[in-house]
């Protein structure tokens, strides 16, 4: 049988990565060593960057031990046009250039649920990972993760509506454990995948990162900013969220990234941000809006902190005392303003 | 006169809008949405069959299992992976809709609860208070 798990994870989530890099590197990473010489990064980590209306996103998904298949679901804010390996030292290269350090103060911005079946729009196996992209509701998504046997956390339910409501996008990563084993890879060995998503409106989903958690649970990533200019970010302020890097990217750390694999794309001059997240998990419940035009307005609904237009967001029981309620003041208005005639008539 | 004596009337609308108060429910429904039981405290009559619609508005599985805390001991490391064969023990599929009718032979409080794994911890439970009529 499948082991669950679609439960912990998501983007940024799946993750801490396992990648071929050589042993200066690997060294200087002072990561965990892998099989095959690969680094093991401590923490969770992202890439983002977001050129001429195209997001790219590099995370890596970690082989988490056993046989059978395990999984992770991540949101996206479109529908990728590329899913491919990401490059063999990308993130690593990115702790690099960026230790952990100060609190920098973010740029100031000036500021239902399907039920059909979720559609298959890619399928892609990267190693020993299957990855594929959906379009539907949560309960769509959630049908299809049951389908395939998997067992969705309570927090589940919430959390695909969360995201299906701004974007019906979502991509399932499923590791094949037997497949991973045949290629020698151990626990914490991870994949590094590039996905590629054109789209106007960029985000990182960071509120999946707390799937499956207890709210006390502690939810640490990195996540790295290549954008145009100085991005406009939100949230700008919350617990555990941190801007830790803000400056114009080194030509070195553009020309070493562009000389990975599948990393062509990287541009000749970049700003890069690094954020840090160490928080509960009941606190991360947001995402990070980016705006990189420059008009300083990165989208609060992109960032969940408002629904968006047309969605209920009220459950059904506070609906209706709120109805009550609005009965009670209006025969209430109703009596008083009878009462007031009577007693000056 | 019509003016303030209508106010107790109002307040009476509000109650039973918002089902509080009255009489032990025999039909009660309970919903599930974003894993959580609505409403959490229920009372029911003892003695007499109760008939429970269990509404699963989301789209995972969950459980409904009411007794008192050795019934719920044992289902935390229980392993039945679907209950259908006794009407305490109920698992809901998901956008489902089941019955399940109960007599509760002594008063008191019993706890439902998912036992699905997390569900529990994540604050799946409810309180049925079962009274003297």
């Amino acid at each position: 049988m499948r082991r669950l798990l679609f439960t912990t994870i998501g983007v940024v989530a799946a993750l801490v990565m396992a990648v071929q890099v050589g042993p200066s590197l690997a060294h200087a990473c002072a990561g965990l060593i892998g099989s095959n010489g690969a680094v093991n990064l401590g923490r969770t980590t992202t890439l983002a960057a977001y050129e001429d209306g195209v997001e790219h996103y590099v995370t890596a998904f970690q082989f988490q031990g056993g046989g059978g298949e395990f999984g992770t679901l991540i949101p996206l804010p479109g529908v990728p046009s590329n899913v491919e390996r990401g490059g063999a030292w990308t993130l690593q290269r990115l702790q690099l250039e960026v230790p952990s350090s100060e609190r920098l103060e973010l740029a100031s911005a000036g500021f239902s649920a399907l039920t059909a079946d979720a559609e298959v729009l890619l399928t892609v196996r990267i190693d020993a990972l299957d990855i594929t992209v959906l379009r539907g509701g949560g309960p769509s998504v959630a049908a299809w993760a049951t389908d395939h046997g998997f067992r969705l956390s309570p927090d589940a339910p919430e959390v695909l509506e969360f995201y299906a409501e701004r974007s019906p996008i979502f991509l399932a990563a499923v590791f094949d454990g037997d497949a991973a084993a045949e290629r020698g890879q151990v626990i914490g060995d991870g994949t590094p995948v590039h996905i590629t998503i054109p789209t106007e409106n960029p985000w990182v989903p960071l509120r999946i990162l707390a799937l499956g958690k207890q709210p006390d649970d502690r939810v640490e990533a990195d996540v790295f900013l290549l954008t145009a200019e100085r991005p406009a970010l939100l949230p700008l302020y919350k617990p555990g969220l941190t801007l830790v890097h803000s400056d114009a990217a080194t030509q070195s750390l553009l020309d070493d990234l562009r000389s990975d694999d599948g990393m062509g794309w990287v541009p000749e001059s970049a700003w890069l941000s690094k954020l840090q997240i160490d928080s509960s998990a009941g606190d991360l419940s947001y995402d990070l809006a980016i705006d990189a035009s420059g008009l300083s307005a990165p989208s609060p609904v992109a960032a969940g902190l408002v629904a968006p237009l047309g969605t209920a967001g009220l459950p059904e029981t506070a609906t209706l005392a709120g109805g009550a309620i609005l009965l009670l003041v209006l025969i209430s208005s109703l009596a008083l303003r009878r009462s007031s005639s009577t007693s000056t008539s | 006169m019509l003016r303030l004596s209508l106010l107790p009337f109002a307040f009476a609308v509000v109650l039973l809008a918002i089902g509080c108060g009255g009489e032990p429910a025999t039909e009660p429904t309970i919903a599930i949405h974003y894993s959580e039981f609505t409403p959490a405290v229920l009372e029911v009559p003892v003695g007499r069959p109760v008939t429970f619609t269990l509404r699963n508005d989301d789209p995972i599985a969950h459980e409904w299992i009411v007794g008192t805390p050795d019934v719920h001991d044992i289902h935390r490391v229980g392993t039945e992976p679907f209950h259908d064969e006794r009407p305490t023990e109920v698992t809901i599929p998901p956008l489902s809709t089941l019955e399940t009718t109960v007599t509760f032979a002594k008063p008191g409080d019993y706890a439902y609860i998912c036992h699905l794994p997390g569900h529990e911890a994540y604050g799946m439970a409810g309180t049925l208070r079962v009274v003297e009529v």
